[in-house]
């Protein structure tokens, strides 16, 4: 037990008789590298108390991280730390008790290198035969400590469970996944939670509009000219003001497309960092996680995120909770904004160019090549291969209502490159010219599908029938856990006054609500099926599409 | 913070001296309110929990001193005092200001009463990072007659010219008919990049503006610029097709020479942001332009932008004339309700208000007056059988019996003498009305 290896041996059999009282909370400090969870497990033992199913697993599973960590913690001070206690063990002990209080609340980097580090009032060391005998005495007020420190952490105590929930999760990462809700909007209890949810954060809740498509009524249909903002006050102050441009931008359709999405988060989020102070009695690592999380509900509220951005808020989570406590605020915020820099340098920019080296050797001298949509990525590769005087033309294919592909087209004539640009409907008229598909993904799923912008399946299906490869470019970090085999389950509604066209002043759908046999869809995603993808090129290189759950394995185990 | 507001009460009404030259504009009551009472209103409704108020001494005494001046608000108040006699234009308030200003301002007119959605002029200084938002109406005829003027005046005031393009949201042109010499003359530069523009000439500019901090400090360095509505949003629209602010050569070059006296130089260092990099890595992922058709990026590369958001329906009014003075009088009590009869106001059963009318506290009306269309002020005496139809009478007001007022406007403190028959007059505060007069059209004012 990891107990052991803390508490001298002489004491211990006495430690486990004594506190093993139903009615006190018995709080080791332990070495950990999860803040909190160890006292909880240690805790619930020591009480006798039934644990819960829950807490029966996760015992089981942190023993199994204890053995995996004592070999790698050999080399670390802990035993360096145990000699000390050992010898010195019997004077701090009121010194630890005394230290506990201030313990607690940073249990993460708080091991038993308190008595150590902590300035010795007591002489050094009283002979090790008065131990036990003090020790009946010393453990009671031992005892009385720990209560009032537990009584003090109850208020810290909800950061703290999160936290604790959390970082289990992201330990036991192999055996149990956690995988996002999904949006049940027809679901009165669900969108009740929801409701809750956002009151409590401070956020307004984004009424649906619209008559739903019954097969899709399961999800939220927002309307762009009721933005959130509406139900906001106006020097905001509940949030962040770059969150709320962000998510003004983001619903506005200013910043679309994942990569995009991403970076402007990142941003934003480097914005919210810069101007945080930590509050007294508080700790970085927990409040600004904590702070984080109303934004991302009020993001979540303007546009459903995506795979991108909930992988980069994994990431900064991550390391924002594994800020060392002792770290002072001034580093931590440079230590997290040089992270937050380093990731979209790795993951995005130059990820770019690791694919653009590969998709550029798919290219030959001749290539009729189709793109779909503007993908930032594809748009990346076609012009790197131009500037590496790969001869090609490319064929724009653009669908309604968001008509991306003029964009693409622009960006791709601008660099010279001889484009043909034709809407969906003409697909299977241009395909027989084309030698090779080139498509972005929004999302890459664990099962090998591909989430992508609506009509990305359609294309792949019919290059599927023609015999045209069909190779798809997505960096690493949109790589998701969910799982999906259809584009109804999950998916985004845009707004569906967006489908409406004025011709000559005319606008035959204006009054769409008012027949009520006739509602308007406007799917944002799909997914393709592995079948019709031949290559899926990232930065780790050219992989079929069915490995993508090892690269996720590989991911989480590197983690 | 996200932005601070600065409200201009400093302006001297210099179009109604006749009601202004006793009571300063900013208190000129308005349905028994402060005039300077709607805009603080709007600015609380919003949001906001603290307002710069910039003031002459004058009012700010008023405000402090006198019970009848109750504002109401709940927000804080940072009244700023400024000379009177300094002339200073609404630009150089601002720069008087400039070191409480933190960070972007929402600049507001003490004479504007609107009930316009603030929400649509920051959503676009938001989400399009621009440099300059603000709000414009388009203007309703005035239709009550004015007292004071015989006939409908011609409009003497020149027209504004405002550009906009296609989406209705980007500002492009604005000119004042003053300014033009022999006709509107548009750069070519404009029409290539925007080449759809719409010019409308029957907007009410409500001198509402959102301004990033960037202007201000700007401002703090250019003492030339004087007015905001005058000289200064002119010079920012017309900056944002400038060659300069496009190119980024002259950017880099400019961040090397710190001590430029330039103004244009001034103005470009201080857009530019941290992280500018990943905002332009975002704009370059982004599959997003604000037009098509040309081959250029986003906004065409140009770092400052101004926007417009322009109001269709809804109340939106400068009280700057006595024309839009009555006008609001008359709107004014759909904007706030509480009930048109005071509380306290002592009102006699035997008389007859019409229910579009306000009567203020501490009122005495006595019996068998007729009371239609009109705004009763603080402490008046409205003594019997009289009619008062279409008629402002402000504070403290003593009507004596069998007067008859109709479409006038009777300052602060004035005596109607007895069976006075007054038609669209302007009586000036602490006059007297001589008993039996009979006045139609006239403008009796004191010259103080």
């Amino acid at each position: 037990m990891k107990r052991e290896s803390i508490v001298p041996a002489a004491c211990a059999a006495v430690t486990y008789t004594v506190l093993c009282h139903p009615h006190h909370h018995t709080v080791f400090i332990v070495l950990t590298d999860g803040p909190g969870n160890k006292d909880d497990i240690t805790r619930s033992k020591n009480e006798g108390k039934e644990l819960s199913k829950e807490e029966k697993q996760r015992l089981r599973k942190q023993k199994k991280q204890q053995k995996k960590q004592k070999e790698r913690k050999n080399e670390k001070s802990e035993t360096e730390k145990e000699k000390t206690p050992v010898s010195l063990l019997p004077p701090p002990r009121p010194v630890a008790t005394q230290k506990a209080p201030s313990a607690l609340p940073a249990p993460a980097s708080a091991p038993i290198p308190v008595p150590a580090s902590a300035p010795f009032h007591s002489s050094p060391a009283p002979s090790p035969a008065d131990k036990p005998a003090k020790s009946k005495a010393e453990l009671k007020a031992e005892r009385r400590a720990r209560q009032e420190t537990d009584r003090a952490a109850k208020q810290p105590g909800s950061s703290s469970s999160g936290i604790k929930t959390k970082v289990p999760l992201s330990e036991l990462n192999p055996v149990v996944k956690r995988l996002p809700e999904h949006v049940q909007v027809d679901d009165p209890a669900v969108v009740k939670r929801l409701a809750k949810k956002l009151e409590r954060q401070q956020i307004p809740l984004r009424s649906d509009y619209g008559y739903k498509v019954s097969l899709f009524s399961h999800l939220h249909q927002y309307s762009r000219k009721a933005p959130l903002t509406q139900q906001l006050s106006i020097p905001s102050t509940v949030i962040h003001p770059s969150i709320v441009r962000l998510g003004l931008q983001y619903s506005q359709g200013i910043v679309a497309g994942s990569n995009a999405r991403s970076v402007a988060l990142l941003h934003a989020f480097k914005q919210v960092i810069r101007d945080y102070t930590t509050p007294p009695n508080e700790e970085l690592s927990r409040d600004l996680v904590n702070k984080l999380k109303p934004y991302i509900s009020f993001l979540n509220q303007c546009r459903p995120l995506s795979a991108s951005m909930g992988n980069a808020i994994k990431y900064i989570k991550k390391e924002i909770s594994n800020i060392p406590s002792q770290c002072k605020e001034e580093e931590a915020k440079t230590k997290l904004l040089t992270c937050i820099d380093r990731y979209i340098e790795e993951k995005i920019v130059l990820a770019a160019k690791a694919i653009s080296k590969y998709a550029i050797e798919k290219i030959s001298d001749g290539d009729v090549i189709l793109v779909y949509g503007c993908s930032s990525l594809v748009n990346n590769i076609l012009c790197e291969a131009f500037e590496k005087s790969r001869k090609f033309r490319v064929i724009v294919v653009d669908s309604r209502p968001r008509l991306e592909g003029r964009e693409a087209l622009r960006r791709l004539v601008q660099r010279g490159i001889s484009c043909t640009y034709v809407l969906i409907s003409a697909l299977s008229y241009i395909l027989p010219e084309v030698s090779k598909v080139f498509l972005g993904a929004h999302a890459l799923l664990a099962n090998g599908y591909v989430m992508s912008r609506v009509g990305t399946s359609q294309i792949a299906l019919v290059a599927r029938t023609f015999n045209v490869p069909v190779l798809v470019c997505c960096e690493t970090y949109k790589f998701c856990e969910k799982v999906q085999t259809d584009s109804f389950v999950s998916n985004e509604l845009d707004d569906p006054d967006d489908l409406m066209v004025t011709r000559k002043g005319k606008t035959q759908l204006e009054n769409w609500q008012d027949v009520s046999s006739l509602g308007l869809l406007n799917l944002v995603y799909d997914v393709t099926p592995p079948d019709f993808v031949d290559l899926v090129i990232t930065d780790l290189g050219m992989i079929p599409c069915t490995s993508v759950p090892v690269v996720l394995r590989v991911k989480n185990l590197d983690q | 913070m996200e932005l601070q507001a600065v409200l201009m009460a400093a302006g001297g009404g210099s179009r109604m001296m006749d009601l202004t030259y006793n009571t300063p504009k900013p208190l000129l009551p308005v349905g028994n309110k402060p005039l300077i009472w709607y805009p603080l209103n709007l600015l609380e409704r919003v949001g906001f929990e603290e307002v710069i108020v910039i003031t002459t001494k004058e009012v700010q005494k008023m405000i402090s001193t006198d019970p009848k001046v109750k504002l109401d608000v709940k927000m804080k108040l940072d009244l700023v005092c400024i000379q009177e006699d300094a002339d200073m234009g609404t630009a150089d308030a601002l720069r008087h200001i400039q070191q409480k200003v933190k960070t972007d301002v929402l600049v507001v007119s003490c004479d504007l009463i609107t009930d316009a959605a603030l929400h649509e002029v920051v959503d676009l200084f938001r989400a399009h990072n621009a440099t300059l938002s603000m709000l414009m109406s388009k203007a309703h005829e005035f239709t009550e007659t004015v007292p004071g003027q015989k006939g409908k005046k011609k409009t003497g005031e020149q027209r504004d010219f405002v550009g906009v393009d296609d989406t209705g949201k980007r500002l492009l042109f604005m000119a004042n008919e003053a300014d033009l010499d022999e006709g509107v003359v548009i750069r070519k530069s404009i029409m290539r990049k925007h080449p759809r523009m719409h010019i409308k000439t029957g907007l009410v500019d409500a001198h509402l503006y959102c301004l990033k901090k960037s202007v201000v400090d700007f401002l703090a360095d250019n003492k030339s610029i004087s007015s905001i509505r005058g000289e200064l949003v002119p010079y920012l629209v017309r900056k944002q097709f400038s060659k300069s602010t496009n190119s980024p050569k002259v950017i880099d070059e400019t961040h090397q020479n710190l001590k430029k006296n330039d103004s244009n130089v001034n103005l470009e260092i201080q857009i530019s942001s941290r992280d500018e990099e990943l905002l332009h890595l975002t704009q370059e992922r982004s599959c997003w332009n604000d037009h098509r058709g040309d081959m250029s990026d986003a906004y065409h590369g140009g770092r400052l932008r101004c926007y417009v958001h322009i109001m269709d329906e809804g109340i939106c009014y400068r009280v700057n004339t006595l024309a839009a003075y009555i006008e609001a009088n008359r709107l004014a009590p759909k904007l706030f309700d509480e009930p048109a009869v005071h509380p306290s106001a002592v009102v006699s059963e035997r008389c007859l208000i019409g229910a579009d009318s306000i009567i203020g506290a501490s009122c005495q009306i006595s019996d068998k007056t007729s009371i239609k269309r009109s705004t009763i002020g603080v402490s008046t005496t409205v003594r019997e059988k009289v009619k008062v139809t279409n008629s402002i009478i402000m504070h403290g007001v003593t009507i004596e019996e069998g007067c008859n007022i109709q479409g006038s406007v009777i300052c602060s403190n004035a005596v109607i003498g007895r069976g006075a028959d007054i038609k669209y007059c302007l009586v000036g505060s602490a006059q007297r009305i001589e008993p039996d007069g009979e006045h139609t059209t006239m403008s009796k004012a004191c010259s103080a």
